[in-house]
């Protein structure tokens, strides 16, 4: 099986997911939710089994805050309702009006995140994944310090970790704009174990490479990467798949406050598998080989005359 | 090799016994000689429902928040708290600055945030021949007046001439306030003439004017020491006190000794607090979405039982006996620390399943490689081991990376949520670390060491 001489197709199809979710990213699809950004959630459940129509309850709600509310629908008997940061006072004045207008209501939750404290959440959530890359990229070239160049070893680490994440984000900022999903801090959550879990993968196929580097010394570096690689496919396909299969579980079966977050994660965990077996190996090749001296030739360098 | 294969199975078997006395349905506390312990699950606010509280000091960022006083608001808050009678209340110092309450089951946020952020209130109230039972709540004129003051539309009626004796049932009785908490100098703790330990403290020199004339004439009668309407001691006044310095003996221990002074010395939060965030959550919402995941939970679990056994066989099956090992540890270490289990976190402990595979995967792989290459069983399963470990450690030492920064954040921020997710997958780690470095290898040894691999191919999947 010859996956390093198709690198390019790999990368290729990694630019393919990546790039349309990096554009919605850029037409504002990420919808920072209100642990970002400060704010309130409530969410309630009529008792009448049947919830009015999202416009109506809206009305409701401005008439005692005055001010933009959105409102959706949540399963067939509750709404979320979401404005700015409120208290516990205005937020009993507001079941109060809801009350007399459609009928007994639960409250399933209520969250209010003021906006100083959504503010400094969202700066040191990008400081945690800045970080964990950080701390990461050091531990793996100190894990294969004694191979040659370990230091290529974490980066490609790293850049294994930058596509999952670039992917996740763009991934989240298409399901913004078409399923108006909101990230929280659980998705930040999600984004950071799936770090950690790819650069698990990643470090069974460079320990692999590792290992057959010292054993054969006089193959080429690019076929004995491949053969790491094919070495620990078995391996790489079973973990994801039980992984993927507790994950399929939750997401089909488990609740729904947390299925945001399964669906984050299992398309995560695989990005992740697909980052390491198809793409970190293969830029340690890009690399050895110096495989950029080429990109912008027309032919070959052995074509060419000389 | 027996002989060690022996020694780690012996430890196999006591960690199991443990496991099994302490998951054991109905064991709810543990105890070896002197140590004892609760040993029950803990739920998150998500599944029980409740109110979450992130209060933040109220002062400029520039002014720093000392921890001694953040560990003081915590012991204050801490103290109110415990009079809601909510079980097992969380009161956390978040990072530098805040300070998270958790109160499972309660739902009246209003109410709560009012006790917490109360300035905290100390009175030595003259309690005459009563001797105030301890915790007994009291009303005395001070905290009626302030009562009064507040901006209630009751209030004001109050004030335009109903007496404001008539709010208060028959019953009551509203003890004199001497003096507040203000009127204190310097607490400390020392030791009375008989060597226990005692509280000593020193007034303001308005506040030992007061206080001589007081007890002056009342001596043999009893001074309630009361906090927020609580009273905390109910000394006898022994001889007038006119030099604004006094003693509180009683039956302390050092320990209780230290509490009180603490008390009387922060009667009052040494900095101001806000509201940063408050979630409730409905408990309705919590036991439906417990029920699926354990029902996603047992799905996930016995899917992935049934590869194992499907695709590495005899090994598979090994792998599986090796992984009930690591669940019922990990759940022992939920419950013995105790860790607080949130609807991430069941996800965590799933999570960190597929973790737990991933080591015997990694390590039947090899087996089947090395058993390929023509080597025997034996040192095909030591080789295969030992040739997997690098992996195994180093790919779980970088997700304990990712771990302890999310318990870093979500410590900060009170985001319990995002620490306890962590905190299972951090501890379901290095519990798979153990399953696989010494469940699965000895149970290998123990079985796969008596089987002649010759006739036997069909039964690891070759």
């Amino acid at each position: 099986m010859d996956i390093i001489g198709k690198r390019y197709w790999f990368f290729g199809l990694s630019l393919l997911i990546i790039i349309p979710g990096l554009i919605a990213l850029g037409l504002g699809g990420m919808k920072p939710g209100i642990d970002f950004t400060g704010g309130s959630l409530i969410e309630v459940q009529f008792d009448s089994g049947a919830a009015p129509e999202p416009q109506a309850v809206r009305q409701t709600v401005q008439e005692v805050v005055g001010e933009d509310v959105i409102v959706q629908s949540s399963g067939a008997s509750g709404v979320l309702i979401k404005l700015k940061p409120i208290d516990e006072a205005t937020q009993q004045e507001i079941l109060t009006s809801l009350r007399k207008d459609y009928g007994a209501v639960t409250v399933l939750q209520f969250e209010s995140v003021g906006p100083a404290m959504g503010n400094e959440v969202a700066q040191r959530a990008a400081g945690a994944v800045a970080l964990a890359s950080v701390a990461i990229a050091l531990y793996v070239t100190y894990a294969f310090r004694r191979v040659p160049n370990p230091f290529r070893f974490g980066i490609a680490a790293i850049a294994s970790l930058v596509h999952d994440v670039l992917l996740l984000l763009g991934l989240e900022a298409m399901l913004g704009l078409f399923l108006g999903w909101e990230a929280d801090a659980l998705f930040l959550t999600a984004v950071l174990t799936v770090i950690g879990f790819s650069v698990h993968d990643t470090i069974v196929v460079f320990d692999r490479i590792r290992e057959n580097q010292t054993l054969h010394r006089r193959i080429p570096f690019e076929t004995v990467v491949n053969h790491s690689i094919v070495q620990t496919l078995d391996r790489s396909i079973n973990t994801t798949l039980t992984v993927l299969l507790t994950l399929f579980a939750l997401a089909l079966f488990g609740g729904a406050t947390t299925r945001h977050f399964i669906v984050i994660l299992l398309i995560g965990m695989f990005s992740g598998t697909y980052s390491s077996v198809f793409n970190a190996a293969a830029i340690l090749v890009v690399w050895e080989n110096r495989d950029w001296q080429r990109w912008f030739r027309r032919r070959p360098a052995q074509s060419s005359p000389s | 090799m027996y002989g060690r294969m022996a020694r780690w199975l012996l430890v196999i078997l006591i960690v199991l016994a443990l496991d099994l006395w302490i998951n054991w349905p109905g064991t709810s506390f543990l105890q070896i000689g002197t140590w004892g312990r609760e040993v029950r699950i803990r739920q998150g606010l998500d599944l029980r429902g409740g109110l979450q509280v992130l209060l933040e000091a109220d002062v400029p960022a520039n002014v720093v928040v000392t921890s001694s006083d953040m560990q003081t608001v915590r012991t204050v808050i801490e103290n109110r708290v415990n009079g809601l009678g909510v079980t097992e209340p969380i009161v956390q110092v978040s990072g530098t600055r805040r300070i998270l309450v958790e109160l499972p089951g309660f739902e009246k946020t209003e109410d709560a945030i009012a006790l917490i952020k109360e300035t905290g209130l100390l009175e030595f109230v003259d309690a005459g021949t009563t001797r105030l039972v301890q915790g007994a709540e009291v009303m005395t004129d001070v905290r009626k007046g302030i009562a009064q003051a507040q901006p209630t539309p009751s209030a004001t009626v109050a004030a335009a001439g109903i007496t404001p004796t008539a709010a208060t049932t028959p019953s009551e009785t509203i003890y004199h306030t001497v003096m507040t908490g203000a009127a204190l100098d310097t607490v400390g703790v020392g030791t009375d003439s008989l060597g226990s330990p005692s509280i000593d403290f020193k007034l303001t020199s308005d506040g030992a004017k007061v206080f001589a004339e007081y007890t002056t004439a009342s001596i043999g009668t009893y001074l309630a020491i009361v906090l927020d309407g609580k009273v905390i001691s109910s000394p006898v006044i022994k001889n007038a006190i006119t030099d604004g310095q006094g003693q509180i003996s009683g039956s302390f221990t050092i320990e209780t000794a230290n509490q009180l002074a603490v008390q009387l010395r922060y009667g009052a939060l040494p900095v101001p607090l806000r509201v940063a965030r408050t979630e409730t959550v409905g408990p309705s919402l919590g036991q439906d979405s417990l029920r699926r995941s354990m029902i996603a939970g047992a799905i996930g679990l016995g899917t992935v039982i049934l590869f194992m056994l499907l695709y590495y066989r005899l090994p598979g099956f090994l792998a599986d006996l090796a992984l009930g090992l690591y669940a019922l540890t990990s759940l022992s270490i939920y419950r013995l620390l105790p860790v607080t289990f949130t609807l991430p976190g069941i996800a965590g402990f799933i999570l960190s399943v597929g973790m737990a595979v991933d080591a015997n995967v990694l390590i039947f792989e090899r087996l089947k490689e090395e058993l390929r290459a023509g080597r025997s069983l034996q040192s095909a399963v030591e080789a295969g081991w030992s040739r997997a470990w690098p992996s195994i450690r180093d790919s779980n030492i970088s997700t304990l990376i990712t771990c302890s920064i999310l318990i870093w954040f979500g410590g900060t921020f009170g985001a319990s949520i995002v620490k306890g997710f962590a905190v299972t997958l951090a501890i379901g780690v290095l519990v798979s670390m153990f399953t696989a470095i010494i469940a699965t290898r000895t149970l290998l040894h123990l079985v796969l060491d008596r089987i002649d691999f010759s006739k036997r191919h069909g039964w690891f999947g070759i």
